[in-house]
């Protein structure tokens, strides 16, 4: 890694465990309950979401220092959804199966408080590279606690992975019997609660003091 | 830095202006693509009315259009019962056909258009299924959908939507494989040639005990209700009842 100096790296790697956007600053929980039933819809929601944090944080660094700052918040907004109708409409020409399974949850990434808090709590600071690795970096940190969560859902609320049949269901025959829990919503609430659990028993600084 | 009200102006309406344009000019762009993808979701859920598509399966569009080579789209007209002279199916665009005021139903269908295309599944040359558009108001919106019967005009084939509003996990389970393998089999009409079919609340019996009834959809009542209703307008004199009929009493309809 020759291109990244350390502050770059961090920058990247660090919303992955360190400063995880669900599992440490808690943002954008909403999304991570609703699309990961299938690893399949949580794979483009990450792409997604990761697109739309880049994309955003780098375009309003560039605009950081001519943004009135009476008006920043409603600036940063009109950025992010820019970047997410355009996300919309790809999505829609290009995989318009997995689009249709999202439904309302594209166009909710506007009000995803990650895109949102990473744009006004670093791109507002920062150069527009390191911006741009800021967005990617927390949208990575994003996707990997959505594709454990679906990983473990798919697994077990439908004994499929990826679409593809792992564990026979007893209804087609075979033996296992689904856990409906991990079909709703409370089966990912408990996933990501166990997820934050066992990274703070892992690197007990993010323990927060009372 | 202090920013004058001029300039505050200035910016805001140079980035809505920027910010809009480049989204039109993704928007029309990609439209082409998104409509092809709308044509064959349509496609593709005619299919799946009428069971030669399982909601498991992957078709591209080449093997869709190879399907199709069995089903021959006809421009029905609701007012007659017939077929409607001088219009052809292959550009007919159902979203330009006449419209008129609907009777008063219970689907709260408030204008309706009078030309509706339908499909015929042909097998081995005979007809075999008839695909019938179908919607109605549910809880949160209008569900668009297909119906497929047998040639008898009265044994369901199946049924799908594929477009709704509905509650995911309430009234959106009507995109449940498990809850439309419910319908094959059963009757829309009784033997007085009345629409008989409907969701009931709680389960109902299988296909040859209890004909009429199909289990209603756990907490969502109202979606139930709004397909029971869907199905009466849309079976009834004011729908397909008059076409149908046809079917029923001498097995085709003369064009």
């Amino acid at each position: 890694m020759k291109i990244f100096g350390k502050k770059e790296r961090e920058v990247l790697l660090d919303p992955l465990f360190n400063n995880n956007p669900i599992a440490l600053q808690v943002l954008g929980i909403c999304s991570a309950l609703a699309v990961t039933t299938k690893l399949q819809t949580a794979l483009v929601m990450c792409l997604a979401v990761t697109a739309v944090t880049g994309g955003s944080s780098m375009v309003i660094s560039l605009l950081r220092n001519s943004i009135p700052p009476s008006i920043r918040i409603i600036v940063q907004l009109s950025v992010i959804a820019s970047f997410v109708i355009l996300t919309d409409q790809i999505l829609k020409a290009y995989v318009p199966d997995v689009s249709k399974q999202l439904s309302v949850f594209v166009g909710l990434i506007i009000t995803n408080c990650i895109v949102m808090g990473r744009a006004e709590a670093y791109a507002m600071q920062n150069g527009p590279v390191m911006s741009l690795l800021d967005g990617i970096g927390n949208g990575i940190g994003y996707s990997l606690v959505l594709m454990g969560v679906a990983f473990v859902r798919e697994l077990f609320g439908s004994g499929a992975l990826y679409g593809y049949k792992v564990l026979p269901l007893v209804t087609e025959g075979g033996w296992y019997n689904p856990n409906g829990l991990m079909l709703l919503s409370p089966g990912a609430f408990f996933l990501i609660g166990l997820a934050i659990w066992g990274l703070r028993t892992w690197k007990p600084e993010q323990v927060e003091e009372n | 830095m202090q920013f004058s009200t001029r300039y505050i102006l200035l910016f805001s309406t140079a980035l809505c202006l920027i910010s809009s344009s480049m989204l039109s000019i993704a928007a029309v762009g990609l439209r082409d693509r998104q409509e092809l993808n709308k044509v064959l979701d349509k496609k593709k859920s005619v299919l799946q009315a009428c069971r030669l598509m399982k909601p498991t399966d992957r078709f591209s569009a080449e093997e869709v259009e190879a399907i199709f080579q069995n089903i021959e789209p006809k421009v029905l007209d609701l007012t007659t019962g017939t077929y409607a002279e001088g219009v052809d199916p292959k550009i007919f665009d159902p979203a330009k056909a006449p419209i008129a005021p609907a009777p008063k139903n219970s689907a709260q269908i408030m204008n309706m258009a009078t030309q509706v295309l339908v499909y015929h599944v042909m097998k081995e040359g005979q007809l075999d299924m008839l695909v019938l558009p179908i919607y109605g108001k549910g809880l949160w919106g209008t569900l668009y959908g297909y119906m497929a019967v047998d040639a008898d005009a009265t044994t369901v084939e199946g049924i799908t939507y594929y477009d709704h509003k509905e509650t995911p996990g309430l009234g959106g389970e009507v995109d449940n494989s498990r809850w439309k393998g419910l319908w094959p089999g059963r009757k829309v009409f009784d033997e007085a040639g009345q629409v008989a079919l409907k969701v009931t609340k709680g389960p109902a019996g299988p296909v040859d005990q209890d004909p009429h009834r199909v289990d209603g959809l756990s907490g969502a009542t109202i979606t139930s209700r709004g397909v029971t209703n869907m199905l009466q307008f849309w079976f009834g004199p004011n729908g397909y009842g008059p076409y149908l009929e046809q079917f029923r009493k001498n097995g085709s309809v003369q064009s």
